[in-house]
C-alpha cells in the first residue's frame, strides 16, 4: 500500500522503527500534492524544502536514538490561521496577504515539539467565516469526492486535503462548526474539543468566545492523537482550562459503548433535512443500539433558537477582534499617499482588504453592539446561550452523549447559496448548540446519501471535558461501519 | 489661539454661581511588566522596544492580566474605603485610534474592580470629603508624537509618529462623584484632592505618580449652577492637566469662563478642553454632544476578576499607615504648630525630614534645614526638595555637627552648599574647606590680640562704657577667622582682655 493511504499512527510506528524515513513519507505526500492540488485547492502555501528539512531534522533524531512521541515524522496541513514564523499566515484574507507572522502559534509549536512535519498552509473562509471556503480571498477549495462541491468550511482547505490523501492530518478551528461541518462532507473525522481545551494563543481570532482548534484525520484514532498532541493548558491564554487533556487515545483504541446511555437530539432532525442525511443518520443510532448503547429521545427546545444567537454574538466578537487590521502595524495598506489622514487610510484599506461576508459580519456586530441594541440583540443572545447550556446540563443528567446529524444536508455545489447567506448558515444549524455551551463534539462518517452519493457525518456532543465519550463512540461507530462496508468509507470515493 | 475665552472675574463668578467638580484620575501603575503581556515598562526606553504581539496586537495574540496590577487596584480600592467587587469583568472599549494597537480598549465598564469610597482631605484647616465613584482597572495607549503644524496636535500635522512601549501599561481610573459645596475653596479642592491621592499612591508603592512623567493623569469636570438653583448645569472635562498647581488653575480658569458665557445669555458647550500650561486658559477640544458609541462588551478572551474575600482582608489588614493619619502623628510627636505641619506637606518635606529624624536629628533641627537653607535652594534652582543632591543622613549629620559646637549655624550652610556641590559628606566638606568653630584658645587669642590692636578707637569706647560696641569687634573677630571662631567665646574672651564686665 502506499505511504498515502497509510494512517497517521502506521506512519508515525514505521518512522520511528526506521522501516520508512520522515523524508520518504514527506516527499510520498510532497508528490501528492504536486498531482491533484491543482485541481482540489486545498493548500494557500506549500513549502517543500522546509518540510522535507523537518522530515531529515526527525530522522537525525530517530537515528540518534531519541523517543520521539507517535506523530513525529508525520505529515500535517495547518489551517491558515494559525501563526506559522516559517510560513506566511493569512487568514484567508487580502488584509493579510504576505504577513509573515514573528511568533509561532501555541498549536504551531506544539505540533513542532511533537515532531510532525508540516506540509504547508490550507485554505479558509476569510477569517473563518464561512460554510463553504468559497469566502476565501484566494479562491474557492473543491470537494475530493465531487470538485463541484463545497468542501465544507471555514476549514475546508484542511478538510478536502486529508480526503484527498493529501495529507493524512491537519489542523481546524471550529466556532460554529467549522470542523464538524468540513469534515462530515468530506467523508473524514473532524473534532471540536471542549472550549478551552485547545489554545487559542496564535490562532487569528473570529469569535473569541467560541473558538476552538481541533484536528482532523480519516480514523478516529489519529484524529485522536493529534488532539493529544496540541492539546492542554497554555498560560498564554486565559480561557484554557488548567486540566489534564481527557484520556481521548485511549477511548479511541477501546471503541466500545456498551453500556453507554446515548441522547438523540429531537430538534436536530426532520423538517429541512436531506432524506439521505436522515437515513444514514437513522442507521447509525440503530447500530449504537446494536452495540449494547441505550439509545433515547432526549429534547433540547432552546436549540432552535441557537442559529440566532450565535449570529449576534459570532459577529459581535468579530466587529471587534477585526479591527486591529487598521493598516497601521502590518498587512495591507491602501490610500497612503501622503494626503490622507490615518482614519482615511484604515477606511480605504479595510474597504479594499475585507469580504463582502467579513464586512456583513462586521456590520452586524457592530450594530448588535451599539448603545440602544445591546439588550435586544447582544444582552438577549447571550441569555439564550445559558439557555442552551442549561439544555445541555440537562440532557446530561439522562444520557452520556447526544447524537445528531452533523449538517442538514450533503455537500452543496460551489457557487449554489453564494448569494444566499441565510441558506449558508442554515450548514451549521447542528454543530452551533456546542459551540455556544463550549462541549465537545466529533463528526465521524457514517455512509453515504442515496441520492447523491456523498457522504454522511454523525455528530456526538459530550459533556465538557469529556471529549473521550466523542473518541469512545466515534471509534465503535467507525469499527462496526468499516467492517460492514469492508475498508474506510473513503475508498468508495472516486479517484481524483 | 482660535478661542481666546472671555472671562470673569473669580471673586463675581463666585457670587453668581456654585461650581460643582469632578474629577477623573489616572495612574499608572509601578508594576514591572505590563497589564497584559510580559513587556518591561520602564520610563524612557527607546521606542518601540518594549513591545510584543500582544501589545502590538498582532493577529492572534492574547492577553493575560497582570495580578500584580489586580492586586494593587484592590489596594488603592481599599485605601479609598471602596467595597470591592466579589466578581467582575474586563469590558472591551471599542474605537479606532492609531495609538491603539487593538483598536479597542480592555477596561472595566459596568463592573468596576471597586466603588463608593471617599478620600478626605484639608483645606484651608477643614476637612472636605470628597466621595469616590468607581476605581477600575484598563490598559494604556501608545503615545502619538504630532510633527509639523503648529499646536502639537493631530489637525495640521505633517505626520505623527507612534511609540507602543506604553501601549498595555496598567492604568487605574479613579472616578470621585461629583463635588458639591466646595464654592468658592473649589480649585483648592481640586488640588489638596489630588496632593493627597498622590501621597495615598505614593504610601502603598503602586505608583511613582509623576505628573510631569505622565503616569498621573487628571482630568478635570467642571459646571456652573446660578446661587439659589439646585440644577446642575453643563459640564466641560479639560484634559492635559499635568502638575498639581495646573489642577487649581484649570479649575479656577474654567469657572471663569463659564461664567463668562453664561452671564452673556450663552450657552456651555459639553465638550472636551485642553489646558495649556503657558495660558493657563483651556481652548475646546473634541464636542460630546455627539457622544461615541463605545460598543462595550464583555471581554472574552479574559476570565472575570473574582478576588478570595479573605485575600481582600489580608490585604486590607496590610495597607501601610495612610497619609492623613501619618501626619497627624508625626505633626504630633514633632509638636509643630498645624501651620508648620501644612508648610511642610505643601513644600513635600514630610518625609525628608522624617527621615532626617531618623538619622538622628531633633525633629526642630530638621525641619529648620529643609524648610529653611534647603527649600530656598531647591526654589533658586527650580527643583523638587527631594531632588536635591543631598541626603537626609547627611542633613541629619550637620546638624550633629551644629549641636556638639564644631559648626556654627553659618559654617553649617556652607558645608551644606559643598554636599549639594558634590563635594562628599559633610564630614569630607569640612576637611576639604577647613571649616571647623576654632576652637584653639590660643589661636583665637592671637586673633582678638590683633583685631583689639587694629581697632584701638572702638577698645576705648568700649572701655569708655559703649558695651554695645564690642559688636564691632566681635564681627572683627569672626572676619579675620573666617566665620570659624566661636562668636559667644570671642565676645567672652575681648572682654576679660579689655577688662570690662560684659
Ligand atoms: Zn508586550
Amino acid at each position: 500500500m502506499s505511504l498515502i493511504r497509510k494512517t497517521a499512527a502506521e506512519l508515525g510506528a514505521l518512522v520511528a522503527s526506521r522501516e520508512v524515513t520522515a523524508v520518504e513519507v514527506t516527499q510520498a505526500h510532497l508528490d501528492r500534492i504536486a498531482e491533484v492540488d491543482g485541481r482540489v485547492h486545498a493548500f494557500l502555501h506549500v513549502d517543500a524544502e522546509a518540510a522535507l528539512a523537518q522530515a531529515r531534522a526527525v530522522d537525525e533524531r530517530i537515528a540518534a536514538g531519541e523517543k520521539l512521541g507517535p506523530l513525529a515524522g508525520v505529515p500535517i496541513a495547518h489551517k491558515d490561521v494559525f501563526t506559522t514564523t516559517d510560513m506566511p499566515t493569512t487568514a484567508g484574507s487580502k488584509i493579510l496577504e504576505g504577513w509573515r507572522p514573528p511568533y509561532d502559534a501555541t498549536v504551531t509549536r506544539r505540533l513542532r515539539e511533537a515532531g510532525l512535519v508540516i506540509l504547508g498552509k490550507t485554505n479558509l473562509d476569510e477569517f473563518a467565516m464561512g460554510s463553504s471556503t468559497e469566502n476565501s480571498a484566494y479562491g474557492p477549495t473543491h470537494n475530493p469526492w465531487d470538485l463541484s462541491r463545497i468542501p465544507g468550511g471555514s476549514s475546508g482547505g484542511s478538510s478536502a486535503a486529508v480526503s484527498a490523501y493529501e495529507t493524512p492530518l491537519s489542523t481546524g478551528t471550529d466556532t460554529g462548526g467549522s470542523i464538524r461541518q468540513p469534515a462530515a462532507v468530506t467523508g473524514i473525522v473532524g473534532m471540536k474539543p471542549t472550549y478551552g481545551g485547545s489554545s487559542r494563543y496564535g490562532l487569528i481570532a473570529f469569535a473569541s468566545s467560541l473558538d476552538t482548534p481541533g484536528p482532523f484525520a480519516r480514523n478516529v484514532l489519529d484524529a485522536a492523537l493529534l488532539h493529544e498532541a496540541f492539546s492542554g493548558h497554555d498560560p498564554l491564554d486565559s480561557t484554557s482550562i488548567d486540566a489534564p487533556v481527557p484520556p481521548v487515545v485511549e477511548a479511541a483504541r477501546q471503541a466500545d459503548v456498551a453500556g453507554m446511555r446515548v441522547g438523540v437530539v429531537k430538534e436536530l432532525g426532520g423538517e429541512g433535512y436531506q432524506p439521505g442525511v436522515l437515513a444514514r443518520f437513522n442507521e447509525a443510532v440503530e447500530l449504537l443500539e446494536s452495540l449494547g448503547a441505550k439509545v433515547v429521545e432526549v429534547s433540547c427546545p432552546t436549540f432552535s433558537y441557537a442559529l440566532p444567537a450565535y449570529y449576534l454574538i459570532a459577529p459581535s466578537e468579530c466587529s471587534s477582534n477585526l479591527a486591529r487590521f487598521d493598516a497601521m502595524r502590518y498587512g495591507l495598506r491602501v490610500g497612503d499617499d501622503g494626503t490622507r489622514s490615518a482614519e482615511e487610510v484604515m477606511a480605504l484599506t479595510r474597504a479594499a482588504g475585507f469580504g463582502p461576508e467579513v464586512k456583513r459580519r462586521i456590520m452586524l456586530g457592530t450594530y448588535a453592539l451599539s448603545s440602544g441594541y445591546y439588550d435586544a440583540y447582544y444582552g438577549q443572545a447571550q441569555k439564550v446561550r445559558t439557555l442552551i447550556m442549561r439544555d445541555f446540563e440537562a440532557a446530561f443528567q439522562q444520557v452520556d452523549v447526544l447524537v445528531s446529524p452533523t449538517t442538514p444536508t450533503t455537500a452543496f455545489p460551489i457557487g449554489e447559496r453564494a448569494d444566499d447567506p441565510m441558506a449558508m448558515y442554515l450548514a451549521d444549524l447542528c454543530t452551533i448548540p456546542a459551540n455556544l455551551a463550549g462541549n465537545a463534539a466529533i463528526s465521524v462518517p457514517c455512509g453515504l446519501a442515496d441520492e447523491d452519493g456523498l457522504p454522511v457525518g454523525l455528530q456526538v456532543m459530550a459533556p465538557v471535558l469529556a471529549d473521550d465519550r466523542c473518541y469512545r463512540v466515534g471509534a465503535a461507530v467507525e469499527k462496526a461501519l468499516e467492517s460492514r462496508w469492508g475498508g474506510p468509507l473513503l475508498s468508495r470515493a472516486p479517484a481524483l | 489661539m482660535a478661542d481666546i475665552a472671555t472671562l470673569m472675574p473669580y471673586d463675581e463668578a463666585l457670587e453668581r454661581f456654585e461650581p460643582v467638580l469632578g474629577l477623573e484620575t489616572h495612574v499608572e501603575l509601578g508594576t514591572a511588566s505590563k497589564m497584559f503581556c510580559g513587556c518591561p515598562t520602564t520610563f524612557g526606553a527607546p521606542p518601540n522596544t518594549q513591545v510584543c504581539p500582544v501589545c502590538l496586537a498582532l493577529p492572534g495574540a492574547l492577553p493575560v492580566a497582570n495580578e500584580k496590577a489586580i492586586e494593587s487596584t484592590i489596594r488603592i480600592g481599599l485605601a479609598l474605603n471602596c467595597t470591592i467587587a466579589k466578581w467582575c469583568r474586563f469590558a472591551r472599549k471599542n474605537y479606532f485610534y492609531p495609538d491603539m494597537p487593538k483598536n479597542y480598549q480592555i477596561s472595566q465598564y459596568d463592573e468596576p474592580l471597586c466603588t463608593d469610597g471617599y478620600l478626605d482631605v484639608e483645606v484651608d484647616g477643614k476637612v472636605v470629603r470628597v466621595e469616590i465613584e468607581r476605581v477600575h482597572l484598563e490598559e494604556d495607549t501608545g503615545k502619538s508624537t504630532h510633527v509639523g503644524g503648529a499646536t502639537g496636535r493631530i489637525h495640521g500635522a505633517d505626520y505623527s509618529i507612534v511609540d507602543y512601549n506604553r501601549a498595555g501599561i496598567p492604568l487605574v481610573e479613579i472616578v470621585t462623584k461629583p463635588i458639591v459645596g466646595a464654592d468658592r475653596l473649589a480649585p483648592e479642592v481640586a488640588r489638596a484632592y489630588v496632593t493627597e491621592l498622590r501621597e495615598v499612591m505614593r504610601s502603598l508603592g503602586v505608583s511613582d505618580v509623576r505628573m510631569e512623567q505622565g503616569s498621573l493623569r487628571c482630568d478635570v469636570n467642571v459646571s456652573l449652577m446660578p446661587r439659589g438653583s439646585a440644577e446642575w448645569g453643563t459640564r466641560t472635562e479639560t484634559k492635559n492637566v499635568n502638575s498639581l498647581r495646573s489642577v487649581e488653575r484649570a479649575v479656577r480658569g474654567e469657572i471663569e469662563r463659564q461664567a463668562a458665557i453664561l452671564v452673556a445669555g450663552g450657552r456651555v458647550v459639553q465638550e472636551t478642553r485642553h489646558f495649556h500650561e503657558d495660558t493657563g486658559q483651556t481652548t475646546s477640544g473634541r464636542s460630546k454632544e455627539e457622544a461615541q458609541d463605545y460598543r462595550y462588551f464583555p471581554e472574552p478572551d479574559l476570565l472575570p476578576i473574582a478576588p478570595d474575600p479573605a485575600w481582600v482582608e489580608e490585604l486590607r489588614a496590610a495597607l501601610p499607615e495612610l497619609p492623613s493619619a501619618r501626619r497627624k502623628r508625626l505633626q504630633q510627636e514633632w509638636g509643630v504648630s498645624d501651620l508648620d505641619m501644612a508648610a511642610m506637606h505643601n513644600a513635600d518635606a514630610i518625609d525628608l525630614v522624617e527621615a532626617t529624624v531618623a538619622a538622628g536629628a531633633p525633629a526642630a533641627d530638621a525641619r529648620k534645614w529643609w524648610m529653611g537653607e534647603l527649600a530656598r535652594r531647591a526654589n533658586e534652582s527650580g527643583v523638587a526638595l527631594a531632588d536635591l543632591p543631598i541626603t537626609p543622613a547627611q542633613v541629619a549629620r550637620v546638624t550633629e555637627l551644629v549641636a556638639s559646637g564644631a559648626l556654627n549655624d553659618k559654617l553649617a550652610r556652607q558645608v551644606l552648599e559643598g554636599v549639594l556641590a558634590g563635594e562628599g559628606d559633610p564630614d569630607e566638606v569640612v576637611a576639604k574647606r577647613g571649616l571647623q568653630v576654632v576652637s584653639d584658645e590660643g589661636e583665637l587669642s592671637a586673633i582678638i590680640d590683633q583685631v583689639l590692636a587694629d581697632n584701638a578707637d572702638v577698645v576705648e569706647k568700649v572701655r569708655g562704657g559703649k558695651i554695645a560696641a564690642v559688636g564691632a569687634l566681635v564681627g572683627g573677630v569672626m572676619k579675620a577667622s573666617r566665620g570659624k571662631a566661636d562668636a559667644g567665646r570671642a565676645r567672652e574672651l575681648i572682654l576679660r582682655k579689655i577688662g570690662v564686665q560684659g
